[in-house]
């Protein structure tokens, strides 16, 4: 019988792919027990036997929708360029706000040696304005806090994604090779760069000369 | 009695810069006698060499935490009896439990400015 032979190819399917990858497949895979099940339809078919059919014509259709979605969003991107990008984002705001605290602790520091020569009136003035920079050099701690919370959240996100790209296989990185419409800092021009990649001034200076 | 000004006071903090606003506003507050740790096992080894009388130490850092720290303090007969204060950006009612429960002297919030800080250490040393 038809529905029996179905059964029986089924198991037999299923028995090579768990003994080939275990008890987890990929979503490629599923597909392809579908399409191999549906081949084996074939002879007298009952009314059972073609809800069922249905109902794995539209499982499939279903999960072949879902991986052309998701390679639409590009999640390999998502791993390999923007959660870096972001991180390496944010760390560059954790140095800039460092370097801008210490250069601040340094003047405040300097203005505070120089209060010894002043009269004990203004000198005591002088301190407690210098408390309040003190005091408000305290940001630079928290927002370091701060932004190392996001940062782990960005890696959580980032594992996911892979383990997302893992399942769904070999397609999400064709989906990928569509042309890219991220806007970038080249696009924009407004964005400070990362350290490691921005000129300073006497570069801009010399390339400005450069074209006299 | 007053407070002595000279007593050593260890700051604990794996941020640079915020051991260095601690250690200008202790200056400010007369307290010149401050050395400074970057995580809880760097201070315990202090304390084993050095005597301290005021322990000023974040909670947040790594890889032994400030909580870990006041913990290994307080069950040190040399040093138990160190008056801690506990600095951190963590102001859940939980964590100023836990650091109670642990024998903390006193807490402060950040941000936190000079004015809070003296009175903390006030609370802890006595008037100055």
């Amino acid at each position: 019988m038809a529905a029996k032979g179905i059964d029986s190819d089924l198991a037999l399917r299923l028995d090579a792919i768990r003994r080939e990858h275990g008890d987890t497949v990929k979503v490629d895979m599923v597909g392809e027990v579908v399409r191999s099940l549906l081949e084996t339809v074939t002879g007298d078919i009952s009314a059972g036997d073609l809800k069922l059919y249905h109902e794995l014509e539209s499982l499939s259709s279903y999960i072949q929708s879902a991986k052309a979605e998701i390679a639409q969003l590009r999640p390999d991107e998502i791993r390999s360029d923007f959660i870096p990008s972001a991180t390496d984002e944010l760390d560059a705001i954790v140095g800039s706000t460092e370097a801008a605290t210490n250069n601040i602790l340094d003047a405040a520091e300097h203005l505070e040696n120089l209060g010894t020569m002043l009269d004990p009136e203004l000198a005591e003035r002088l301190t407690e304005i210098i408390a309040t920079i003190y005091e408000s050099c305290n940001f630079q701690d928290l927002t370091g806090q701060r932004i190392t919370k996001v940062v782990k959240v960005l890696k959580v996100i980032e594992e996911r994604v892979d383990t997302l790209v893992k399942v769904f296989g070999a397609n999400i990185d064709e989906g990928s090779k569509a042309p890219k419409e991220i806007v970038t800092d080249d696009d924009l021009l407004n964005g400070p760069q990362l350290p490691d990649t921005a000129k300073d001034q006497a570069e801009i200076d010399r390339l400005m000369a450069s074209f006299d | 009695m007053a407070v002595d000004k000279n007593i050593n006071v260890l700051i604990v903090d794996d941020y640079k810069t915020m051991l260095r606003i601690v250690r200008n506003l202790l200056k400010q507050l007369g307290f010149n006698n401050v050395d400074e740790a970057t995580d809880g096992s760097m201070a315990l080894q202090m304390l084993r060499v050095e005597n301290y009388g005021l322990i000023i130490s974040d909670w947040n850092m790594e890889p032994m935490t400030g909580l870990q720290l006041l913990r290994e303090v307080r069950a040190d007969a040399k040093v138990k009896d160190t008056p801690f204060i506990m600095v951190t950006a963590e102001s859940k009612s939980e964590n100023v439990i836990a650091a109670k429960e642990a024998g903390v002297s006193n807490y402060i919030v950040k941000p936190f400015n000079a004015e809070t800080l003296k009175t903390k250490m006030v609370s802890v040393l006595g008037d100055f």
